[in-house]
């Protein structure tokens, strides 16, 4: 079920907003909106839902609308046209109380310049969100303890935030706004203000924050390999459109425009692709008990591979299969394969990324089998091609049998 | 030619006329504020109150400022002024205190209502440019002679800097905390009361200097329509060409201002670090 639901959702900045939108319906660009009316349009119909549960990141080059579109979710800027919908309440027609109760208790934001009172110590701000809604001194005191400790911020309750580091500030941010145990948390590029080492460390804490917390995260960031590390899904944005909406692996697989590819390109995708993506789902295979050594090598001739996986009858993975074994039986007079199968073989599974797969690769260019972890059937191949493909990230086009052997070398 | 002189003066006695029943009741409110903050002033004995200033000037401020207070209370008091000096913090105290009163808020209205800001601005700019001594008028229309009509020429005077410094003070708040406080389901009085006005504290005490300080500015000016203090003697050595009395005013507001000064600057001078 979805949590969140945004409808065809318009932000236009400017005065002549009732001008710029009939503009916009009539299909006029943002640039031309700009020079006829002035108005920038900063969020173009974006229409999308968000599980409950999900991290959802919305990427996108500065200016390309992000901060705008989720400030609209809490209506911090107002929204020219379109609807905002949470557990089927329709926030943009909520009048100031309820939008305030909205506020306070479902939705709760983090920044990228952490937005601290400065004159307040770490304990009083984690607190803050709750002495808003006028809880108790000693009742929110209690609950924020628990959050700071929830961000390892113990020990730093009684400090001024101004004297804290950019990392430990941001915790603050980030335990005020779990403080209020929000449904939904909004993150506005919550770690582009940090260093490169202490970023990487806040995103790992999110990730294992998460596991528990199961919030609805919605988090800004301009760094696609945040945006991977992070989402489940990933919005792109572009001049204020939401051009494309897909897991990782959708968006470096399947770019949806030539600017999506161009993002893509630069990111290391062994982490990201998974053998799902990669594999050949109906390879060749020698079923035990069916294909006797003859129909094997029948099989082998006809397909040109020296190394078949071997499966049962019910599709269960048993091993492979190479051609000088099968010969081998077959001088013995062996009329079944099964003295031939090599069990003793590495296996994954569709979720694997390419980089847990590269130890599998072997000299004999046999293909790495991805089974289901639960029945064991084996559900397709992946060629070591592509695998090598996918972590040097070259294009068929330019990749000779020559490079691939290069390659190999180079990997093993 | 144009004169626009008759029309304001019209103006003023269609005031004194319609609404000399708020003037009393103004008078009332201004004059026991002022007198009972000279009896405060007044009752203790001298070296009381010296004292209490410079304990107050040693934690506020350093040790200089301390030496200064006592040594400068005293040769007040050996003068001869005590009294009129008592009469004129008094009075001063009471004015600022009426116009922070009424200008703090107006500053608020203006920081946060653009509209307000446009009108309010060029007002300010009007009373500051205008020279003191035209409030004298008014305020002697409205409120014959004494300290009355003294404290509101110098309310008009000092409330300026109140109203200019805090609207400086809440527009300087930093816009993503304000953001961040707005995001959390603030109210406007939350966000007020909880964020602006305490970020905006040092440069609101600022004001609060300034706004003295402009107080002080008025005491001779005040002491032509009998508001009495300091002021009278500076005036009564200039009139009667007197500059040893003269002078010995002169140096009495002198050593007043500066006690006020610096001990008001120590509150606003605590600042707060804003995280940008
Ligand atoms: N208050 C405003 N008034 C007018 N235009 C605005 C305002 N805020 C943003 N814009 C414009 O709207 C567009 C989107 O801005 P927005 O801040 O949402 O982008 P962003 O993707 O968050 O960028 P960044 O990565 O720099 O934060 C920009 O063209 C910006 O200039
Ligand atoms: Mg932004």
């Amino acid at each position: 079920m979805s949590i969140l639901k945004i409808e065809d959702l318009t932000l236009i900045f400017g005065k002549e907003k009732e001008e710029a939108l009939s503009l916009l319906k009539k299909g006029s660009t943002k640039a031309e909106i700009l020079k006829e009316t002035g108005c920038t349009v900063a969020v173009k119909n974006a229409a999308f839902e968000i599980e409950k549960g999900e991290f959802f990141v919305i990427m996108g080059l500065s200016g390309s609308g992000k901060s705008s579109l989720l400030r609209c979710l809490n209506r911090l800027i107002e929204p020219t046209s379109g609807n905002v919908i949470l557990n089927e309440v329709n926030i943009t027609s909520l009048g100031d109380k309820e939008l305030q109760d909205v506020r306070r208790k479902e939705m709760a934001m983090v920044f990228q310049k952490f937005g601290l009172l400065p004159h307040r110590t770490v304990l009083e701000n984690v607190a803050f969100g709750l002495e808003l809604q006028d809880i108790p001194e000693k009742e929110r005191e209690e609950k924020a303890k628990k959050v700071i400790e929830l961000v390892s911020l113990q020990g730093y309750e009684n400090q001024p935030t101004a004297a804290l580091s950019g990392g430990m500030q941001q915790r603050v941010g980030l335990a005020r706004a779990l403080a209020n145990e929000p449904e939904i948390l909004l993150m506005d590029e919550a770690f582009s203000a940090l260093d490169p080492l202490i970023r990487t460390q806040m995103q790992d804490e999110l990730i294992d924050l998460q596991k528990t917390m199961h919030k609805t995260i919605v988090f800004i960031t301009h760094d696609l390999d945040e945006a991977i590390r992070l989402g489940d899904r990933i919005a792109i944005m572009k001049d204020g459109e939401i051009i494309q909406i897909g897991t990782p692996e959708e968006i470096l697989t399947n770019p949806a425009t030539d600017y999506v590819s161009s993002f893509v390109e630069k990111v290391d995708r062994k982490s990201i692709i998974t053998a799902a993506s990669l594999m050949f789902e109906k390879p060749t295979v020698a079923i035990f008990r069916k294909d006797g050594v003859e129909g094997t090598l029948r099989k082998m001739r006809s397909s040109g591979l020296t190394a078949l996986p071997a499966v049962s009858t019910d599709k269960e993975f048993l091993g492979f299969v190479y051609l000088k074994d099968i010969l081998e039986i077959k001088a013995k007079g062996h009329h079944t394969i099964e003295a031939a199968i090599i069990s003793d073989i590495p296996v994954a599974y569709p979720e694997t990324t390419v980089e847990t797969m590269l130890p599998f690769i072997a000299e004999n260019g046999r293909a790495v089998p991805i089974i289901d972890k639960d029945t064991r059937k084996l559900l397709g191949i992946v060629a070591q091609t592509s695998l090598l493909i996918e972590t040097t990230g070259a294009s068929w086009e330019n990749i000779t049998g020559n490079s691939i052997d290069n390659l190999q070398n180079e990997i093993l | 030619m144009i004169h626009i002189g008759p029309y304001i003066e019209q103006f003023i006695n269609w005031l004194t006329l319609h609404f000399a029943g708020l003037f009393d009741a103004i008078k009332i409110v201004v004059e026991s504020i002022v007198n009972g903050v000279e009896w405060v002033f007044m009752f203790p004995p001298f070296y009381v109150i010296i004292l209490l200033i410079a304990f107050l000037a040693w934690k506020r401020t350093g040790l200089g400022v301390t030496i200064l207070t006592l040594l400068g209370l005293t040769l007040i008091w050996a003068m001869g002024y005590w009294a009129q000096t008592m009469a004129t913090l008094a009075l001063i105290l009471s004015s600022a205190f009426i116009a922070l009163l009424l200008g703090i808020p107006v500053g608020i209205w203006a920081a946060k209502n653009p509209m307000a800001k446009k009108i309010i601005r060029p007002i300010l700019d009007f009373m500051q440019t205008m020279p003191a001594f035209v409030y004298l008028i008014p305020a002697v229309l409205f409120f014959g002679l004494g300290k009355v009509p003294g404290a509101f020429a110098t309310i008009i005077f000092a409330m300026p800097p109140a109203v200019r410094l805090t609207t400086l003070g809440i527009s300087q708040v930093p816009e993503d905390i304000v953001e961040a406080t707005r995001s959390f389901g603030a109210t406007s009085r939350q966000l007020l009361f909880k964020v602006e006005l305490p970020l905006a504290l040092p440069t609101i005490l600022a004001g609060v200097n300034q706004t003295i300080m402009m107080a002080l500015s008025m005491v001779v000016i005040s002491a032509m329509i009998a508001a009495g203090g300091l002021g009278e003697v500076v005036l009564k050595g200039i009139t009667q060409l007197k500059i040893g009395i003269g002078f010995e005013g002169g140096i009495s507001v002198v050593i007043l201002a500066i006690i006020l000064d610096r001990i008001t600057q120590s509150f606003g001078s605590k600042k707060v670090k804003i995280s940008d």
